[in-house]
């Protein structure tokens, strides 16, 4: 039983604030991501969990004990970093032995979880070399196979995959979501790649300036982003704004068009759809195409609407050629709405 | 800027040759005084003052054996053995965790540290030898083994931290964390992780600090009477002596320090941030 409970946790680096009292909790055997772009404070926010940093403020509970004073080793937890950090004047086996010789175990106990886990991840025939003989993507395996060894309640990961090639990013993806979903543990994974965090994810964490924005799963939060950073960091195209005029309660005038919309009492807000969301033909708005990208399974189409930059997904098959004017129809249940002032969603 | 990376030789003719000339007339400097030394000291008395030399030296090692068995060599030889000795682990006991240190914190004055710690070979040692003469006196450490080499490590102390900082700095500091979350505290992880990574570098440094001991005169000459190191004796009893014994000594000076400075050569290279290739 190992649920992580963060409270109030905030992180100050001289006069920079890294963190501001986050609060997030995740359920025993959750896969929860950590998702924003650099310097949001993600990875702070894992290394506090670890020990590896001190929060300024704050207290985190692994399971019914509060570790935020204890040191990593007394926290049950295992790491794996961004650089692997494989220790290059050990062999593999003496690598991934390493914690389970700290902890003090019997050999015939440490020969077996070091056989078992060196099997999952595929790297028993490695297990006499020593780091610099292997590639980047088997160091990355050792680095796994070391944490998974240690049978720890948490595994905290690092951007694991970042400094892998694309495919083997992929192949490593599938393969650490299953061998993680088997091996019992709660994880915490940073990341900046959207796929991965979607494709892997129990839930996500959106960070963004020391704050969480937004904490659901995947497909919440691709629908429903709560607030206009996550709808414009989220999805690739991410969505389209467009600035929205009230004329009438629950009217909105949006690119010279009149749509409904939230009954707010607000002046203004933001329009936001997402490019696969919108079909060509009759509609209310009009774009005018720039660019266009075949990318096989579709076509991305770079229009301004109203003199913003419009992304529209469409089959492929669709005969468009660039300085086109189309006529666009928003999907009206796949349309969101954002308060310029809070940034947050604005239920329709 | 690959081009960079395979050297200097690039552009005209006429830089090439400026290149090839500088190297070879820097590399005679350095090796045309050390051909002449052990050509001497392998010579028999009476051919040291001929010249040119001839091309195959006649061996006698005449002068070198009547130079051992010298009286005071052996013992003098000693003190310097000891006196570097000591140094070293002086020089390594403090330069390695301050190169720790400086590599691994951040603290108030760390770059002031890092200079005035190169500060301390600003001072000429001459200027230095009276009022340690004096200051030694007082405390009773003139014409001590100890005296002698706490004098030696404070001028390799710049190196040895230097070169320790550079050695850590070396180390990802993401090891040691893997260490600490695998059940290690700070010194375990320092023990079973950076420890062994650095241990050849660390050698090397000491063996740096030992050859700045062994290779240091004036100090020893000034600080000590009886407990001459070998270079303050030579300096003193050879003073007087024939040409080939002056030879011989120079020879057996030189021998261990070019040895060693050989055998560390990479991580010296290391330290003035030059890629070792």
């Amino acid at each position: 039983m190992a649920e992580i409970r963060i409270n109030r946790v905030a992180k100050q680096f001289g006069k920079t604030h890294a963190l501001q009292a986050i609060d997030l909790t995740i359920a025993d055997r959750e896969f929860m991501v950590l998702l924003g772009a650099s310097g949001c404070g993600k990875t702070t926010l894992l290394r506090i969990v670890a020990g590896l940093e001190t929060a300024t403020a704050g207290q985190v509970h692994i399971g019914d004990r509060r570790v935020d004073q204890l040191p990593p080793k007394a926290r049950g937890i295992a790491m794996v970093f961004q650089n692997y950090a494989v220790f290059p004047h050990l062999t593999v086996y003496e690598n991934i032995a390493f914690g389970l010789r700290m902890a003090k175990l019997a050999d015939s106990e440490i020969d077996k979880r070091v056989n078992r886990t060196a099997a999952l991840m595929h790297i028993d025939p490695l297990l006499k070399r020593y780091s610099g003989q292997l590639s980047g993507g088997q160091r990355q395996r050792v680095a796994v196979s070391r944490a998974l060894a240690m049978e720890p309640d948490v595994i905290l990961m690092d951007e694991p995959l970042s400094n892998l090639d694309a495919l083997l990013r992929m192949e490593m993806r599938a393969e650490l979501k299953s061998v993680l979903a088997e091996s019992n543990t709660t994880t915490i994974y940073v990341t900046h790649d959207q796929v991965e965090a979607m494709s892997m994810a129990d839930r996500i964490a959106i960070m963004d300036q020391g704050h969480i924005v937004q904490c659901d799963v995947p497909v919440e939060i691709y629908r429903n982003p709560a607030a206009h950073f996550v709808g414009s960091f989220i999805g690739n195209p991410p969505m389209n704004f467009l600035k929205a005029s009230r004329v009438d309660t629950g009217q909105w005038r949006v690119a010279g068009a009149t749509l409904s919309g939230p009954g707010s009492d607000k002046n203004a807000l933001d329009f936001a759809i997402r490019p696969e969301d919108i079909t060509v033909g009759e509609g209310p708005l009009q774009a005018e195409v720039r660019l266009l990208e075949p990318l096989g399974s579709h076509t991305l189409l770079a229009c301004r609407v109203d003199n913003t930059a419009f992304r529209v997904i469409v089959d492929s098959d669709t005969s468009v050629s660039i300085g086109d004017t189309l006529s666009l129809n928003p999907m009206a249940d796949r349309v969101r709405w954002f308060d310029p002032d809070t940034q947050l969603a604005v239920p329709s | 800027m690959s081009t960079l990376v395979d050297g200097p030789v690039r552009g005209g003719r006429g830089q090439r040759v400026l290149f090839i000339a500088t190297t070879v007339i820097l590399c005679l400097w350095v090796l045309v005084p050390i051909y002449l030394l052990f050509v001497n000291a392998v010579s028999s008395s009476s051919d040291v003052t001929t010249f040119p030399k001839p091309r195959v030296p006649a061996i006698d090692l005449e002068s070198l054996r009547f130079f051992m068995n010298y009286q005071g060599v052996a013992r003098a030889s000693w003190n310097s053995l000891v006196v570097a000795c000591t140094t070293m682990v002086i020089a390594i006991g403090i330069g390695a965790p301050a190169g720790y240190a400086l590599s691994r914190f951040d603290f108030r004055g760390k770059s002031a540290f890092r200079l005035l710690v190169l500060l301390t070979r600003a001072f000429p040692l001459p200027l230095l030898a009276l009022p340690l003469a004096i200051l030694y006196i007082r405390v009773g450490l003139d014409d001590t083994v100890l005296g002698i080499a706490c004098v030696h490590a404070l001028l390799a102390m710049p190196f040895a931290v230097l070169i320790n900082f550079s050695l850590f700095s070396g180390i990802p500091v993401e090891l040691e964390e893997a260490a600490w979350t695998l059940g290690c505290n700070r010194w375990q992880a320092f023990r079973k992780v950076v420890l062994p990574l650095v241990l050849p570098g660390l050698t090397a440094s000491a063996i740096f600090a030992f050859v700045i001991s062994w290779n240091e005169v004036f100090a020893a000459a000034v600080l000590t009477i009886e407990h001459r190191t070998l270079p303050a004796f030579l300096l003193q009893s050879l003073n007087s002596a024939p040409l080939h014994l002056k030879f011989a000594g120079g020879a057996m000076l030189v021998l261990p320090a070019l040895f060693f400075i050989f055998a560390v050569r990479k991580y010296l290279f290391a330290m003035w941030g030059i890629a070792n290739r």
